[in-house]
């Protein structure tokens, strides 16, 4: 529908000023401006001699989180797998070994393809152990692609190395098992 | 007087290696001018700006310079090949040419005319030995050592004017010879640019040369250090000269030839590899040139409120006032690139009614005002007021006229406009 002339406001440019009309003091704050940026403090991030510092919530490599006696939190019930829309994780159950008193079952093998992983988050959530976690580690770098696929060993070290660097994912939940982990009772 | 004659008595081997000692300056000058261009680029940007190359990014330019000699000169099928790596060359040329007759430290203005003739009651008297002296003078000052490569030319400012000039046309060459639409669209803008910029540009030098009588830059120095500086006297003609010669250089914020966001690159669309680095040194180099012209033209060169006169070693001397004139210089080449970043590109038509609706007018009633002053010898102090209240008079002109940078007032319609009427 066009608009009716009576509802148009028609304005124009307002009007300058002497001083914006002399051009110069507006030249001269412009100046000081630009030269305050000169000597002011940078932004850029020297990268590669410098780790960035990543948002807490950055969803970089995963890893595989160990309770409190060292073993992997997984319970190998494949509710990630499931969710991966990528369907990147390849996880093979066995019967959790004598010891264990927590569990029916833990992963024989799991392996991650962090190349086709889209670092949606989602295995994250469907986790109800919090087994997974997406760490902040984002410079990932291999030679070739079997170098990229994480195993489960690999996927351990990388909660050793990160817990150690204090660099734990600001969502993690330290310590024992998530709720639906926990001992009946407890 | 054949030419034979004429280059009698000129020094080949202490030119030739005052000709070889500027280059070796100038060009690594011009080298490290991109370096410093890029890191006040980044600096005013909040960025680091090149660091990689050498400490703090110091080798950079060599990179850049190896780079461009690597790389290939590719030449369009379709352009005017001769003329195509012709531009270049005169681009590189012209302004190199025109730094011959700035001086860069101690000059010595050559003598005056020497009177020959001395009136006595009305009858003409010739002065007996006046030759003499004429020529006595003019060894003395051949003897002592001047900063510049072609010291005592007398037209030395419509010199380095008329070279300044030849620069556009390698602009102008290079865009049409390139034979694409975005060079020749540069070229056309630079010579509309250069036709409009060159008029304020000589006017407001000519105020400066009514008082020291002499296009000779060595004498210009001289006037300055003897009455003052002429930015003191005439402000409103350093502005000028200073606006005309950002746009003469084709630095922002009057880059029209090149801006990127229209036309690529201007008339430097097509070019690469050297022929390109020749064209930046040439636009380095005008940059260089026009800076050692400012200084000397209106801080007084080489004088610094007689502080160069405190050195007693003659030696030493000319160290102390080429590095007055080389501090002043480095403040304006860095006043170039400050004013990049903080003045965005004018639009064409701006560009064409700020020479033609202001500085021209401007600078011609500047003149008239300069022409007063000299005639009737006044004290060249009010010469400053008249300045100054011409640059506010024009301010005010303006407002009362509401001209302007935007033209007249366009009637605009907003969308927040139509929601305040909506709610009303």
């Amino acid at each position: 529908m066009a608009i009716a002339e009576a509802e148009v406001n028609w304005v124009s440019a307002p009007k300058l000023g002497l001083l914006e009309q002399l051009y110069l003091p507006i030249v001269i704050d412009g100046l000081t401006t630009t030269t305050k940026h000169l000597f002011g403090k940078k932004r850029t991030e020297t990268y590669p001699e410098r780790e960035p510092t990543m948002v807490p919530n950055y969803r970089g490599v995963h890893r595989l989180n160990r309770d409190s006696e060292g073993r992997t939190k997984c319970v190998a019930c494949y509710m990630c797998a499931t969710a991966c829309p990528a369907h990147c994780i390849d996880i093979v159950a066995a019967p959790a070994p004598a010891g264990w008193t927590d569990r029916e079952k833990y992963p024989e093998t799991f392996v991650i393809d962090e190349l086709r992983c889209i670092y949606c988050g989602m295995c994250e959530e469907a986790c109800p152990v919090d087994a997974i976690e997406l760490t902040t580690l984002g410079d990932l770098t291999g030679l070739s692609r079997e170098q990229m696929i994480f195993d489960k060993e690999k996927l351990l070290s990388v909660f050793d190395q990160t817990t150690k660097a204090g660099t734990d994912p600001i969502r993690t939940k330290s310590g024992a098992l998530g709720p639906a982990s926990d001992q009946p009772g407890t | 007087m054949d030419f034979a004659q004429l280059l009698n008595g000129f020094d080949w081997f202490t030119t030739m290696c005052i000709i070889g000692g500027v280059l070796a300056v100038v060009m690594p000058t011009v080298g490290y001018l991109t370096l410093t261009e890029r890191w006040i680029s980044a600096w005013v940007q909040d960025r680091l700006g090149p660091n990689r190359v050498g400490p703090f990014g110091l080798l950079q330019p060599l990179a850049d310079g190896g780079k461009f000699f690597l790389k290939e000169a590719p030449i369009p099928k379709s352009a005017d090949k001769v003329f195509f790596v012709l531009a270049p060359a005169v681009s590189m040329a012209t302004a190199l040419m025109a730094l011959a007759v700035v001086p860069w430290g101690g000059t010595t203005p050559p003598p005056g005319p020497v009177p020959t003739v001395l009136v006595v009651d009305g009858t003409e008297r010739a002065i007996p030995g006046a030759a003499a002296d004429f020529d006595r003078l003019h060894d003395e000052h051949a003897q002592k050592f001047q900063s510049a490569i072609l010291p005592g030319l007398d037209i030395g400012l419509l010199y380095v004017f008329a070279i300044g000039s030849l620069a556009v046309y390698a602009v102008i060459l290079g865009g049409w010879a390139s034979n694409s639409k975005y060079g020749l669209l540069g070229s056309l803008r630079a010579s509309a640019q250069i036709i409009s910029y060159e008029i304020p540009l000589g006017m407001s030098v000519v105020g400066l040369l009514l008082f020291t009588g002499s296009l000779n830059l060595e004498a210009m120095i001289d006037w300055q250090k003897q009455h003052g500086w002429f930015v003191a006297f005439q402000p409103l003609a350093f502005l000028l000269f200073m606006v005309s010669v950002y746009a003469e250089c084709n630095r922002l914020p009057f880059d029209l030839p090149e801006c990127e966001q229209e036309l690529v690159c201007g008339y430097l669309t097509e070019y690469g590899s050297l022929n390109f680095g020749m064209f930046m040194i040439g636009e380095f180099t005008h940059m260089i040139t026009t800076s050692l012209l400012m200084s000397s033209c209106f801080f007084g060169g080489w004088s610094l409120f007689g502080l160069e006169d405190k050195v007693a070693d003659p030696i030493w001397g000319y160290v102390v006032k080429t590095g007055i004139l080389l501090a002043k210089v480095v403040f304006f080449l860095f006043l170039y690139q400050l004013v990049r970043w903080t003045i965005p590109r004018f639009r064409f038509d701006q560009l064409m009614s700020l020479a033609w609706k202001v500085m021209i007018p401007l600078s011609l009633l500047h003149l008239l005002a300069t022409m007063i002053v000299r005639q009737y010898d006044l004290n060249p102090w009010i010469l400053t007021g008249i300045s100054l209240s011409l640059f506010v008079g024009a301010g005010l002109f303006s407002v009362a006229t509401n001209a302007g940078g935007n033209n007249t007032p366009r009637k605009r319609k907003y969308s927040t406009d139509l929601l305040a009427t909506a709610i009303r």
